[in-house]
Order: C-alpha cells, then sequence, then structure tokens
C-alpha cells in the first residue's frame, strides 16, 4: 500500500526538479532503496553480533536472510544509480567518483559473504564465520554513508547535509513516503524468507525424526 | 516519450522486475516446503497406524 502511495506521490503530485527535469524522480527510489541496503547491513550486523555475545538462537540465519536481502537492495541502488547517472550525467558509471566506487566495494563485499558461507559445512563453524565476516562488512556502511558528503568531486549530488533535506515541503513529504515504503518492503520481504528458512529447518529436523 | 520518461520509467521498471522475480522464488519455495510436509504428515500417519493395529496373537486350545 505504501509502495503505490509512494508511486502516485512521485507521478501525479510531487512538481518536477527544476534543475534535472523529468529523471530527478528516480531520486524518490534510488535514495531509499540505498538506504533500505544500509539498514539490512546494519541488522543483519546487529544480528551477527547477537549471535557471537549472547548465541541468541536463530540469530545467525537471521543475520544470513538480512545481508541476502541488503545484497538484492544494493544491486537495485547500483541498477537505478546507473540508470539516473546515464540519465543525468550522460556515462553509466564513472570510477572517478569515490563514493560509487565505496558503494560497489560494499556490495561486492557483502556478495563475497555468500561464497565463504557456502563454503563451509552447516554448524556452529560456518555461523561463527559469518557472523564474523557480516560485522567486519559493516564497518563499510558509515564509510559509504559519509563518502558522499566528504567526497571531492561533487559528481554525486548531496540532498541531506548539516542544513537539513535541500529541497522543498511536497519532494520531502514524497521522499519520507518512498522511505517508508521501501523499508516496509524490505520488512515484508524479511519475515517472508525468514519463515520460510525457520520452516525448512524444522522440516529437516522432522525428516530425520521420521527416516 | 522524452528520454529522461524513458529512463525513469526504466529505472522504475527494473526495480518492479527484481521484486516480482524474488517473490515468484519465495512463493515457489514455499510451495516445495508445503508439499514436503504434506509428504511428512502422510509418512507419520501410516507410522502411527502401523503401531496402532493389534497384535495377532495364537489362539491356546485347551488340552485335556
Amino acid at each position: 500500500m505504501l509502495v503505490c502511495a509512494a508511486v502516485s506521490l512521485i507521478f501525479f503530485w510531487v512538481p518536477e526538479d527544476a534543475d534535472q527535469g523529468f529523471s530527478q524522480k528516480i531520486f524518490y527510489f534510488h535514495v531509499p532503496i540505498a538506504i533500505t541496503a544500509y539498514a539490512c547491513f546494519g541488522w543483519g550486523a546487529l544480528k551477527a553480533f547477537l549471535h557471537l555475545w549472547k548465541r541468541s538462537p536463530g540469530a545467525d540465519i537471521e543475520s544470513y536472510v538480512a545481508i541476502h536481502l541488503g545484497v538484492i537492495f544494493g544491486a537495485l541502488t547500483l541498477v537505478t544509480g546507473s540508470i539516473w547517472a546515464r540519465a543525468s550525467w550522460g556515462v553509466w558509471w564513472t570510477w572517478s567518483s569515490k563514493q560509487l566506487v565505496l558503494f560497489l566495494v560494499l556490495f561486492l563485499f557483502y556478495a563475497a559473504y555468500f561464497m565463504l558461507r557456502f563454503s563451509v559445512d552447516p554448524g556452529p563453524a560456518r555461523a561463527n564465520v559469518s557472523a564474523v565476516y557480516a560485522l567486519f562488512g559493516v564497518v563499510l556502511v558509515p564509510i559509504s554513508f559519509l563518502a558522499i558528503r566528504l567526497a571531492d568531486d561533487f559528481i554525486h549530488p548531496v540532498v541531506f547535509d548539516s542544513n537539513g533535506p535541500n529541497m522543498a515541503g511536497s519532494m520531502f513529504f514524497t521522499f519520507c513516503v518512498s522511505l517508508a515504503a521501501m523499508l516496509s518492503l524490505a520488512g515484508a520481504l524479511y519475515q517472508t524468507e525468514l519463515a520460510g528458512k525457520r520452516l525448512d529447518a524444522t522440516l529437516r529436523e522432522l525428516r530425520e525424526v521420521l527416516a | 516519450m522524452s528520454s529522461g520518461e524513458k529512463y525513469v520509467a526504466a529505472a522504475y521498471l527494473v526495480v518492479f522486475a527484481f521484486v516480482l522475480v524474488y517473490v515468484l522464488i519465495i512463493g515457489l519455495k514455499l510451495q516445495r516446503l508445503q508439499r514436503e510436509l504434506a509428504e511428512l504428515a502422510a509418512r507419520a500417519r501410516a507410522r502411527r497406524l502401523e503401531e496402532e493395529e493389534p497384535v495377532e496373537r495364537p489362539e491356546v486350545t485347551p488340552v485335556g
């Protein structure tokens, strides 16, 4: 419902940007998707920390699902950002922009998480190695986030600075609805995938009992 | 359609296509889990029936 509301606001209510025109409408999905990816990586790291610290049951699988979603939202950030870059700057990608490269590094780091996880046999060793890796990766999140503000090339636009959002009230409202929509979508997908994983584990256990 | 509109349409279509594919994959997985659950339930029922069947004992005929 929130996604429908966001799309309606983006295409039928919010005015076009004076500088970039219609292509600026990508902003309302691109930035919330990027923030959602950061949130998923952060949540995954928190669950990994809980697994290592308190040995919370299920924290490992929760961390895995959150990182899985973070990688999906990260891929969407790269794809929508690339399309927006082509529309605004005339290029699909630029290696000279530190923030783009940092986000790509963050994405590839978490993509490698799955290779590491599935190279270890299921069990406590897999859970521990995955949790340590997830915790290392989360350090890249604030670096990537701050790089957009600290970079000196100024290719990537900065909308939120110390003075608050640099946009009209209607644009900020639409952005907030889009952000809520993306976070809710990620939350719903997280719960669904987690339920599937838990059911899968229970069924495996049941099969062993009945064998 | 202007080039800006084409890029915006492409960006939004990519997002919706990704989400759709993800939901489809999850849906297929849930279907597989439902099938497996039904199969295990049938196996458990069959086992219970086996356990509940009365053990046949040979009739003892009085001698003498």
